[in-house]
C-alpha cells in the first residue's frame, strides 16, 4: 500500500547522480546539537511535540561535530565563544552548511557592544539567515527548508572547485 | 528605617564610626576598606546576616578619590532585613581585602568585580578573570572603557560597511 | 580572531589535587559544547577513574555585556536587554527591572496591572520549570518527558503571545504598568490551562516520581547542606530543598503577592531528588496563585497615569496636544531618575533575582547590576560533585537548573 501501487513496478529509475546525491543529503541532514542562548530553546521547541522537525528528516541531533552536516548557530556569539565555534566548524566534515538562527547570530541583534560578534558571518560562512528574536519554530523550519533548496541546486563542479 | 535594623546600625556606628544614608527604606552604611572584613564578620556572626546577596562595584570616573564604591548587599533570613555596605576605594591601584573567608559566594563575585572593574582582592585564592577571555585588555564596566558600538548596516550605508566587514572564509 | 588558549596543568595548579600533577588522576574537559551542560558551560574535571576529584567550572562563553549596554540606553529602552538575560524567565526579568525602576522614581502601579503581572510571572515560572523537567528527564534518559513538557509549554507561550505578540521576549510589563490591557480571549485561555494542567503534572509524576531507575540515579546524590547553600548564596528551589524556608514572594511580597494563599514547598534532604520534588510541588502552587489572581482580577487602568514617566494611551494622542508632547518627550529623551541607588529583588524560578539600579539624575541608568541566581547556584557545584561519578554530575547540574544566559549576563 504505497507508492508502488500508484506508479507500478519501478525497477529502473533514471536520474542524474547529482540529483540523487543532493536528494539523499537533504533527507538525512544531521544538525549539530549546539545551543548558545535564547534561540536554543526555540530550537528545542522546534524538535518537540508541537512542531516536530523530524517531519523533515532532522530529528537526529548529533552532539559531535564530526557526525554532523548542519550547524545551527542558535544565539549570540561572545568573544570567548568565537574561537570555539570556529573550531567546531572546522571539525565538521565536508559538505557542511550553517544556519545563523536569530538576530544575534545574524547581525548582533540588540547587543551592539564589546562582548558580542556582530554577526556570526565574521567567523564562519553562513548559508541561511533566520530573522527573529528569537525566531518562531516555524521560521527555523523554513530556514532549514531553504537550506534544502540550496543543497538541491548544488552542482558537483562548483563543490569540487571549493 | 526598619525597627529590626536599629541595633545593627548602632553596632556599626559604635564599632566602625560608619556613616549612613537612607533612600526609599534601604539603608546604606559606609565602611572603610580596612574595616570591611571585620564588619562583615560581625554582621554574619552576631546579627544573623547569613546571605551575601550581591557583591558588585560602581565606577565614578573621572572622580579619583574615591573612584569606586564596592557594594556588599546583605540579607538576613532570620530577621528578614537587608543592609547595604558601601566601601569607597581610590583609583590608581584599587585594592580591597577578600571576603572569601567570610562568605564562600564572595569567591566568584570578587572574580567578577576584578574582571569587570580591575579591583584587586588581596588574598583571593583564585584571582583569574571569570567572564572575559584570558588576555583581554582593560576592564569593561569601567566608565572609561568604550562600549564597542559598531555602526549598523542600513540601505544607505550597506555597501560601505559591507566592504570593511571581516567576512569569514571557508 | 583570537585562538583557543592551550590549557596546561600549570594554570590550574592551585585548583587541582597533587595527584593530577603526577599524572595519577586525569584532567578531562567537558564543554563548552556538550549536550548536558545546558548551554555553553565548560567544566574541567579531575577524575580518578570515573570518580570526580575536582570540578572547575569555566564560565563566560555567553558573556553579553548586558550591564554595560544598559548604561547606554534610556530606562525604557534598556528594558529589552533584560528579557534576554535569563531566557527561561523573560516575564520575571521584566518584572524585576520594572519594580526597580518604579522604586527608583517612586511610581505607583494600578491594581489590575499588578494582578496581570502576577498571572504572567507565575505562568512563566511554570514554563521555566517545564523546560527544566523536560531537560532533566532528557539528561537522565527519560526522553519522553521532554516531549510532554514542551507540549504544555506551548500552551503558556500561546498565552504570552496573545498578550504581547511575542512568544518569549515579551517586554509586556513596562515601568508603570503594562504595555496594554490583555485581550478578551486571555481569561478563557488561562482558565483552559488551569483546567488541564493539574492532570498533566500527575502524568509527569506517574512517569518519574516513583520510577526505580530515576530514584536510583537521584537519591542521596549531590547533597547540599543548609550551611554550604547559604554561604554560597544559593537561593530558590535549590535552597528550599536543603531545608530553608525562604521565598521572596512570602518574605518581602511585591506586586500584591501578600493577597494570595500559597505554600512554599520545603524539603530537608538536600539531594537531587529533593530538588526535583520541590519543583514539581511548585507547579501546583504556582497554578494556585494564577487561579486566585485571575478570580479577583480587578477592572481598571493597566498603566499609571503619571505622564512624567508613562506615555499616554494611543487614543489620547490624536486628540490632545499635551499627550502628543508627553509621548514625544518620553520616547526621545526618556524620564529623569534621581541621583540615588536602590536594590530590588524578586523570586525567579531559580532564586533571588536582584537588580541594583543607580541613577545620576539623567534619563539613563548610571549603573545596572544583575544579581542573577544561577551564578551563585553554579558556584556550589565544585563542592557537591566531589566523590560522585561523572554520570551523576549530569543529574546534579540539571537539578540545580542553571541557565547560562543568567550566569554570564
Amino acid at each position: 500500500m504505497g507508492v508502488e501501487q500508484k506508479l507500478g513496478n519501478m525497477g529502473v529509475v533514471t536520474t542524474s547522480l547529482e540529483t540523487a546525491v543532493n536528494w539523499a543529503r537533504t533527507n538525512a541532514m544531521w544538525p549539530m546539537l549546539f545551543g548558545l542562548a535564547c534561540c536554543a530553546i526555540e530550537m528545542m521547541a522546534a524538535q518537540a511535540s508541537d512542531y516536530d522537525m523530524s517531519r523533515f528528516g532532522m530529528e537526529l541531533m548529533r552532539a559531535s561535530p564530526r557526525q554532523s552536516d548542519l550547524m545551527i548557530v542558535a544565539g549570540r556569539v561572545s568573544k570567548k565563544m568565537g574561537p570555539v565555534l570556529r573550531r567546531l566548524y572546522d571539525q565538521m566534515p565536508e559538505p557542511k552548511w550553517v544556519i545563523a538562527m536569530g538576530d544575534c547570530a545574524s547581525c548582533g541583534g540588540v547587543f551592539n557592544n564589546y562582548a558580542i560578534y556582530q554577526g556570526v558571518d565574521e567567523l564562519v560562512p553562513v548559508d541561511v539567515y533566520v530573522a527573529g528574536c528569537p525566531p518562531r519554530p516555524e521560521a527555523l523550519i523554513h530556514g532549514v527548508l531553504t537550506v534544502y533548496e540550496k543543497v538541491k541546486a548544488e552542482k558537483f563542479k562548483d563543490l569540487a572547485k571549493g | 528605617m526598619d525597627k529590626k535594623l536599629e541595633p545593627v546600625v548602632k553596632a556599626l556606628q559604635d564599632k566602625f564610626g560608619a556613616a549612613f544614608e537612607e533612600f526609599r527604606g534601604e539603608v546604606h552604611a559606609f565602611i572603610t576598606v580596612e574595616q570591611i572584613i571585620e564588619a562583615l564578620t560581625l554582621l554574619r556572626d552576631e546579627h544573623e546576616f547569613e546571605l551575601l546577596s550581591a557583591l558588585t562595584a560602581v565606577d565614578y570616573w573621572p572622580q579619583e578619590s574615591p573612584r569606586f564604591h564596592v557594594i556588599y548587599q546583605l540579607s538576613s533570613l532570620a530577621k528578614n532585613v537587608t543592609l547595604q555596605l558601601r566601601v569607597p576605594v581610590n583609583g590608581g591601584q584599587p585594592k580591597v581585602p577578600t571576603a572569601t573567608r567570610v562568605y564562600d559566594v564572595a569567591n566568584w563575585r570578587e572574580r567578577e568585580v576584578f574582571d569587570m572593574f580591575g579591583i584587586e582582592f588581596e588574598g583571593h585564592p583564585d584571582p583569574r578573570r571569570i567572564l572575559m577571555p584570558e588576555g583581554t585588555e582593560g576592564y569593561p564596566l569601567r566608565k572609561d572603557f568604550p562600549l564597542g558600538y559598531e555602526e549598523p548596516q542600513f540601505t544607505f550605508n550597506f555597501e560601505e560597511i559591507d566592504l570593511r566587514k571581516p567576512y569569514a572564509k571557508e | 580572531m583570537a585562538q583557543i588558549e592551550e590549557v596546561s596543568i600549570e594554570q590550574y595548579k592551585h585548583l587541582v589535587s597533587e595527584r593530577a600533577l603526577t599524572g595519577e588522576t586525569m584532567l578531562l574537559n567537558m564543554g563548552p559544547q556538550h549536550p548536558s551542560t545546558h548551554g555553553v558551560l565548560r567544566l574541567l574535571l579531575e577524575l580518578d577513574g570515573e570518580v570526580i576529584v575536582n570540578a572547575i567550572p569555566d564560565i563566560g562563553f555567553l558573556h553579553t555585556g548586558v550591564e554595560k549596554n544598559m548604561e547606554a540606553k534610556t530606562y525604557q529602552k534598556a528594558e529589552v536587554m533584560c528579557d534576554r538575560l535569563d531566557y527561561m524567565n523573560t516575564v520575571g526579568n521584566n518584572l524585576s527591572y520594572c519594580l526597580a525602576v518604579e522604586k527608583l522614581v517612586d511610581l505607583d502601579v494600578p491594581e489590575r496591572a499588578q494582578a496581570i503581572r502576577v498571572v504572567l510571572t507565575e505562568l512563566q515560572r511554570i514554563a521555566s520549570h517545564l523546560v527544566w523537567v523536560g531537560t532533566f528527564g532528557l539528561d537522565l534518559a527519560a526522553m519522553s518527558m521532554f516531549l510532554y513538557a514542551f507540549r504544555e509549554r506551548e500552551l503558556i507561550l500561546d498565552i504570552l503571545e496573545l498578550c504581547s505578540g511575542q512568544r518569549m521576549m515579551t517586554t509586556y510589563i513596562r515601568p508603570g504598568g503594562l504595555w496594554r490591557d490583555v485581550p478578551v480571549e486571555f481569561e478563557a485561555a488561562v482558565r483552559n490551562f488551569i483546567k488541564i494542567f493539574p492532570k498533566r503534572v500527575d502524568e509527569y509524576e506517574n512517569l518519574l516520581t516513583k520510577n526505580p531507575i530515576f530514584l536510583d540515579r537521584l537519591l542521596g546524590i549531590g547533597k547540599l547542606t543548609k550551611e554550604t547553600a547559604l554561604s554560597h548564596g544559593v537561593t530558590g528551589p535549590s535552597l528550599r530543598a536543603s531545608g530553608v524556608n525562604w521565598d521572596l514572594r512570602k518574605a518581602r511580597p511585591y506586586s500584591g503577592y501578600e493577597q494570595y494563599d500559597f505554600n512554599v514547598p520545603v524539603r530537608t534532604e538536600g539531594d537531587t531528588y529533593a530538588r526535583y520534588l520541590v519543583r514539581i510541588q511548585e507547579f501546583r502552587e504556582s497554578l494556585k496563585i494564577v487561579e486566585q489572581a485571575l478570580n479577583k482580577l480587578p477592572m481598571g487602568p493597566v498603566r499609571s497615569d503619571n505622564r512624567k514617566f508613562v506615555p499616554p494611551p494611543r487614543s489620547e494622542i490624536g486628540v490632545s496636544m499635551e499627550s502628543l508632547i508627553h509621548h514625544f518627550k518620553l520616547w526621545t529623551e526618556g524620564f529623569p531618575a534621581p541621583k540615588a541607588s536602590i536594590y530590588s529583588a524578586v523570586e525567579s524560578p531559580r532564586g533571588e533575582l536582584g537588580v541594583y539600579l543607580e541613577g545620576d539624575g539623567g534619563p539613563k541608568p548610571y549603573r545596572v547590576h544583575w544579581r542573577t541566581p544561577s551564578f551563585d547556584n553554579l558556584s556550589v557545584i565544585p563542592k557537591i560533585v566531589k566523590g560522585h561519578l561523572v554520570a551523576d554530575l549530569v543529574g546534579i547540574l540539571a537539578s540545580i537548573d542553571i541557565v547560562l544566559g543568567d550566569i554570564d549576563r
